[in-house]
């Protein structure tokens, strides 16, 4: 498993998702904070490409062996591509949550949504207070 | 994350909380979920050794001339069939047949028996068996807090533990009383992994001087969450889950450890469902494709509900959707089609036999 690491070029949601935004394209993950709440991640099934998802919703789930956690969009839009290679390997997520373990990337809807997001700065805040 | 202040340790705490342990509360107890990962602890206990602390199981001791009958009036199986070093596996039952508990019973000397009980449960088992005992000439004594418990399960385990123990390790269903690591401990050949190795019944305040020498020697700390998957790919019952005080041992596949004959509390009730047959039954169940089913998903076949999953998981050693659950009984066929709603997504199943993972597979 990686060490913690918040980078500081993502956004971040207070359901312990990130977002990096690339022109009007989101990428999607699970923070280290979210990957290591919930031990080792041995089920991930993406959602279909073309599935529109929205801001603060659940667009996915993410299981372990003892639980299932719902995953939150930081932001809103429309799926175009979806990691296939971590629902073959989900421990991915766990190992690299912020790179090979990405989830899926999204055509933003509304790029001034990022303005609501946290910077890694504040999520590490949030993540302080909630200990 | 917080634990509530209120919740029990075992006086090996210290020893999980060094290790890096995930700690839940369970049964009232801050329990050990994970060390390393439960995948890796699982594949430790399946391929080498893995010591699990099960120091929240409750004990009841029944001493006395009438301990044995007692024992023969409120649980299931035929007691009298314990010889002294013997264990036996039963279930606690009440009077319509509803299981209370599913519990090993030692007997340690001709008038003493040890029974080992869930955590859950150890209260209800207490007074039950309180509560049963008059007019018997037996002394019933919850003796839980006096006793730490280790299971050490693994191909490995024997070795190690005989490696550190005074005397011959007892075989499959005895018990022994031995030294290991220097400390007295009841030595049972006994455990809830489908592996072969014993169970270490010894003093709390011993246990972390026991839990260590085991360390030393080679196992690998494990958790409840191994604890539950590999009980599960063998298809051992989970208080709970897979059977309560609503479910009878017949329609929960226990059949097989109730001697009716004994007339224990329980026993005509039970008789009936062994002569009529159970409505449902539990079934052990594998996924055919992807998905992991979870306690509480309904069962399908088309659109009719027949059924409910009561365990499900990930298994580890087969890297599948496994689980047990109630279907009709005319769907208990092993190789019956059903399906599996796990949150709204049908996912193919089938039914199988007992245990779901073979070591030669």
């Amino acid at each position: 498993m990686a060490d913690e690491a918040y980078p500081d070029e993502l956004r971040y949601h207070p359901e312990h998702d990130w977002v990096r935004i690339e022109g009007d394209t989101g990428t999607f993950g699970i923070t280290w904070y979210a990957q290591d709440a919930l031990g080792e991640i041995v089920f991930y099934e993406p959602p279909a490409v073309g599935t529109e998802i929205k801001k603060d919703d659940p667009y996915t789930e993410v299981e372990s062996v003892k639980a299932v956690s719902d995953v939150y969009a930081p932001m809103s839009g429309e799926v175009t591509e979806v990691n296939e290679a971590v629902a073959e390997s989900p421990e991915t997520i766990n190992s690299d949550s912020y790179g090979d373990g990405w989830l899926v990337k999204v055509r933003l809807a509304d790029a001034s949504e990022a303005d609501g997001l946290m910077s890694a700065e504040e999520y590490r805040k949030l993540l302080e207070e909630s200990d | 994350m917080t634990v509530a202040a209120d919740l029990r340790r075992t006086s090996l705490y210290e020893r999980h909380r060094d290790a890096g342990a995930k700690l839940v509360p369970f049964a009232g107890f801050e329990m050990p979920v994970s060390y390393a990962g439960v995948r890796e602890e699982h594949a430790s206990v399946r391929e080498d050794a893995g010591v699990f602390d099960v120091s929240h199981m409750g004990e009841v001791e029944t001493t006395g001339p009438g301990a044995a009958d007692l024992l023969q009036r409120v649980l299931s199986n035929d007691v009298s069939k314990i010889d002294v070093g013997g264990a036996q596996y039963s279930c606690l039952c009440r009077d319509d047949g509803g299981i209370l508990d599913d519990l090993f019973t030692y007997r340690l000397a001709d008038e003493r028996y040890l029974t080992v009980t869930n955590a859950s449960n150890r209260d209800t088992d207490f007074d039950w068996l309180v509560e049963h005992a008059s007019g018997f000439d037996a002394e019933v004594r919850d003796v839980g807090d006096d006793y730490a418990m280790l299971a050490v399960q693994g191909p490995d385990a024997r070795g190690l533990v005989s490696g550190l123990a005074d005397g011959e390790l007892p075989a499959r269903m005895r018990v022994a009383e031995l030294d290991v690591a220097g400390v007295a401990a009841l030595v049972c050949g006994t455990g809830y992994t489908g592996e072969d190795g014993v169970e270490l019944l010894l003093a709390a305040d011993a246990a972390p001087a026991v839990w260590d020498a085991l360390l030393a020697g080679g196992a690998a700390p494990a958790g409840l969450g191994a604890r539950d998957t590999l009980r599960l790919e063998v298809c051992f019952h989970l208080y709970g889950n897979d059977m309560d005080a609503e479910r009878n041992p017949i329609e929960a596949g226990l059949g097989w450890c109730c001697k009716e004959d004994t007339g224990f509390v329980g026993s005509e009730a039970i008789a009936r469902a062994r002569e009529a047959g159970p409505p449902e039954r539990l079934v052990p169940f594998v996924v055919a494709d992807r998905g992991i089913p979870r306690q509480g998903n309904p069962v399908m076949r088309g659109d009719e509900l027949v059924g409910e999953v009561t365990s499900g998981t990930q298994s580890p050693s087969m890297g599948i959707g496994i689980g047990m659950g109630y279907v009709r009984s005319e769907l208990a066929e092993p190789g019956t089609e059903i399906e599996i709603d796990v949150r709204g997504k049908r996912r193919a199943a089938r039914v199988e036999s007992k245990p779901l993972y073979r070591k030669d597979d």
